[in-house]
């Protein structure tokens, strides 16, 4: 057996992985998700997974509770083999997860909720309710949880609901946590008892996988780390023999890999102004300018509000208050349909459900939006109907048998074509791309970056929200930085780093450097 | 491939029914005849009509359990207009039915637009409603044919070309739907609705709106067919067309109307709709008790879903394949 990434541990004496994983390898259509990933859990300790959105953290969660199955690789619990074939088969051996989007139900009460498909039975196998509550009762106090296990679920709050879910992975025996950015959701006070609530699963000798974004936190809780980039493991090692700057660069990398198209931009006019644009719950003070001909690039966290702001803008949500003027003239925006005509559109970031519609064929997808051009006195013109379809899907190199093969038939890559090839057909002013190369292989993304700087060369003004560093620094004129729903910072591409970027979007210059 | 698909899922359905003709006729000579057929045609009009209504509602992952208590309210109250005034002229009398038909399919269609109640519980109240309306407005008298005048009762049975008229009615709307479905933008809305919600409410279609004009339109079909129904067996009375309503999502989903919505064609209903007709026209040729009858329109209906839910499976495993083998 080869310790690879656990030399220093030999060194230092520590005791055996819980969990190892090794060679991890798993695909999707068109997408490598992981390739060749290790990964090693101790008892007692907290190992940190660090790594940018689509890095492939998520995936390695899957795998690990058995709800995907990897193409190639190991999973050892205890220097045995073992394969999670089902979540219950991850679940039987110990291992849990707490998601970001606690998967609960809300309609059951909180001890159902702790111990459901694993429930105390009683004669002739019926639930036995009693011990059941008790037992929820002992877990909850254990986890200094002051919760009724009578009370239903739907009545706590969003902390409460987490210790529920912690109490559920306690409740079947586990040996290994998983915690999917747990703090995500939580105040200030909630994260506090969340860490001692870690510090308390710790002594019990768990061993947890944090997922987190935020290096404060990292710092704070965790004895190891593991850096994934692009699908791969990039380094491992001790909390102690590292620093931010240092994580943060394996995070990013230092090079940046894909080649994005040169691009000579000469801004036009102001083509879209927001100012003083808030909403209630999801972002506030957000103002910013747009000019023709260009790239304007939203980043910021998952959460951060920037999709949010894209909706308001596009009419799908109401903002309580602020102002947009097209091409300077206070515009109203009330529904979609009003902000195509105005000459907006919004290509959102969920294919699946926002984008396409799967079982229709291409050319209806694409022409969806624009049937009353080719349309006369009311009857659809199939002739021009095609020729609209055509026109748009052969500049973005669709590959496809046929125009009126269903996109569901589609890959990914193809389908993102289809859904931009559908705006591009109402020949907008403003093009919003939400995540424009989310989950698209390496071949299509190339294209949809090609085809974006065409775009603005063109004098479409094209945002583009994106999670992908590279993507931003090698798309953008100009970034606009958003945390926890305000605009944390704006910058020139050219005093950009990835570091900066990083840094801001997680809100870590406001603490300084502190590490 | 779906696509492809469907085309063939509706030329299986015409197989299917041409075997059925056929099986019938080998012990039934004459069932086949051109005669017995249009007349079967004729009998299955209104279950048409009512299917493609039905189906645009589908489309947009609804369903309208209201259709036949619309029909029977507005047969019936055509009806006793008429008898109460039999001068006025039967096309006042259709237009009168099919507004009133119109104006409960958007009773139905506020509702869940606007309230946003689930179209299935809106429904089997307003089926309900509009049934017990019948009762309020006949005190459950019946309409009787010597009350009715001789023109309200000619016009469906009148001979076009050698079709009574209500054949004709039937294929117009057939033709209609033909247009609306594929080549108008309301029919595109009605699909893409259906296909994805969110999808379509990023694209500037309103799906409310989209859903409340499916709405209308199917109670619009079931005004006219209320009329036509009352006038054709002239008779009106509170059960009219009672259960009727079942017949009719049966008839879509025999069809290949997917009943999760967006997939599903003007002929898949017609012919969905046939294929129930014919089947209850040829079972008590054949002999067949009503109780036989009934449980081999209900076995026709099982063995349809489960053929439309193994052909959607299908497709699912085909995208999942990577996930499936590893």
């Amino acid at each position: 057996m080869s310790y690879s990434i656990d030399m220093t541990d030999q060194i230092a004496g520590a005791t055996d992985p819980v969990l190892r994983l090794a060679g991890i390898s798993k695909s999707f259509p068109g997408v490598k998700a992981l390739s060749d990933v290790e990964l090693a859990l101790y008892p007692g300790q907290v190992t940190a997974l660090i790594g940018e959105n689509g890095a492939g953290k998520s995936t390695l969660v899957k795998i690990l509770t058995g709800l995907y199955q990897p193409d190639a690789g190991r999973i050892e619990l205890d220097g045995a083999a073992v394969r999670f074939a089902t979540a219950s088969d991850a679940a039987a051996a110990g291992v849990t997860a707490i998601h970001q989007e606690t998967v609960l139900f809300d309609d059951l009460s909180v001890a159902e909720n702790i111990f459901l498909g694993h429930a105390p039975r009683g004669r002739f196998g019926l639930i036995d309710w009693a011990r059941m509550r008790r037992e929820a009762a002992a877990i909850l106090t254990r986890i200094g949880a002051q919760i009724d296990p009578a009370t239903p679920l739907r009545e706590l709050g969003i902390a409460s609901k987490h210790l529920v879910a912690i109490a559920r992975a306690l409740s079947i025996e586990a040996r290994v946590v998983v915690m999917d950015e747990p703090t995500a959701a939580l105040s200030a006070t909630e994260i506090e008892e969340l860490y001692e609530l870690v510090d308390r699963l710790k002594r019990e000798g768990k061993a947890i996988l944090f997922i987190s974004h935020k290096f404060d936190e990292i710092f704070r809780i965790a004895d190891r780390y593991t850096v994934f980039r692009d699908g791969q493991m990039v380094d491992a090692g001790r909390m102690a023999d590292v620093t931010e700057t240092q994580l943060v660069e394996k995070m990013v990398g230092r090079a940046v890999d894909t080649i994005f198209p040169q691009r000579e931009s000469v801004p036009g006019e102001v083509v879209l102004t927001v100012a003083g644009y808030a909403h209630p719950t999801e972002f506030a003070d957000i103002g910013f300018t747009l000019r023709r001909g260009e790239i304007l690039g939203f980043y910021g966290l998952v959460g951060a509000g920037r999709s949010e702001v894209m909706q308001a803008l596009f009419g799908v949500t109401r903002p309580a208050r602020g102002a947009v003027r097209i091409d300077g003239r206070i515009a109203v925006i009330r529904s979609p349909a009003e902000a195509i005509a105005q000459g907006i559109v919004y290509v959102p970031e969920d294919r699946g459900r926002q984008g396409a519609v799967t079982a229709m064929p291409i050319f209806q997808n694409v022409t969806l939006p624009s049937l009353p051009r080719t349309s006369r006195r009311g009857f659809i013109r199939m002739a021009e109907e095609f020729a609209l379809a055509r026109t748009y899907t052969e500049r973005l190199d669709l590959r496809a048998a046929a125009l009126d093969q269903p996109v569901g038939e589609l890959s990914g890559g193809n389908q993102q074509k289809v859904v931009i090839a559908k705006w591009l057909a109402t020949r907008p002013k403003v093009i919003i791309l939400d995540e424009p190369t989310k989950g698209i292989d390496v071949g299509s993304k190339a294209a949809v970056h090609d085809f974006m700087a065409e775009l603005a060369a063109e004098g479409l003004s094209v945002i583009m929200v994106s999670s992908e560093i590279p993507e931003i620094l090698g798309m953008s004129d100009r970034v606009i930085v958003m945390r926890e729903g305000r605009i944390a910072a704006e910058f020139d591409r050219a005093r950009l780093t990835p570091e900066t970027l990083v840094r801001t979007a997680a809100g870590y210059d406001r603490k300084g450097v502190a590490a | 491939m779906i696509r492809s698909f469907v085309r063939s899922r509706e030329a299986i359905l015409l197989g299917a029914l041409i075997a059925l003709v056929l099986l019938v006729e080998s012990r039934f000579s004459g069932f086949a005849s051109p005669g017995n057929l249009a007349a079967v045609f004729n009998d299955t009009a209104i279950l048409i009509m009512l299917a493609l209504g039905q189906m645009l509602v589908i489309l947009t992952r609804c369903i309208d359990l209201s259709l036949a208590s619309n029909l029977a309210l507005t047969g019936m109250v055509t009806a006793m207009l008429n008898a109460a005034v039999p001068g006025l002229p039967v096309v006042a009398l259709i237009a009168l039915a099919v507004t009133l038909g119109v104006v409960m399919g958007m009773v139905n269609g506020l509702l869940v637009w606007k309230l946003d109640i689930p179209p299935i519980v809106v429904t089997l109240g307003t089926l309900t409603i509009y049934r017990g309306l019948i009762f309020l407005i006949s005190d459950g008298a019946w309409v009787n044919s010597h009350e009715m005048s001789a023109a309200y009762k000619a016009l469906p049975r009148a001979e076009l070309i050698g079709l009574p008229v209500l054949s004709w009615i039937a294929l117009a709307v057939i033709a209609g739907f033909a247009v609306l479905v594929n080549r108008s933008a309301l029919g595109r809305a009605f699909l893409a609705v259906g296909g994805n919600p969110h999808a379509a409410v990023y694209t500037g279609i309103d799906v409310g709106r989209t859903r409340f004009a499916a709405f209308a339109i199917a109670g619009g079909l079931a005004g006219l067919c209320g009329y036509l129904w009352v006038s054709r067996y002239a008779v009106a009375y509170v059960d009219v067309a009672g259960g009727f309503e079942l017949d009719v999502v049966a008839a879509c989903v025999i069809g290949g109307i997917s009943i999760a919505g967006g997939l599903g064609t003007v002929g898949g209903a017609v012919l969905g709709a046939l294929f129930l007709g014919t089947i209850k026209n040829a079972l008590p040729v054949a002999g067949i008790s009503p109780f036989w009858q009934l449980a081999i329109s209900g076995a026709a209906i099982i063995i349809a879903v489960a053929f439309n839910a193994r052909s959607s499976a299908k497709a699912g495993r085909l995208i999942l394949r990577p996930e499936s083998t590893a």
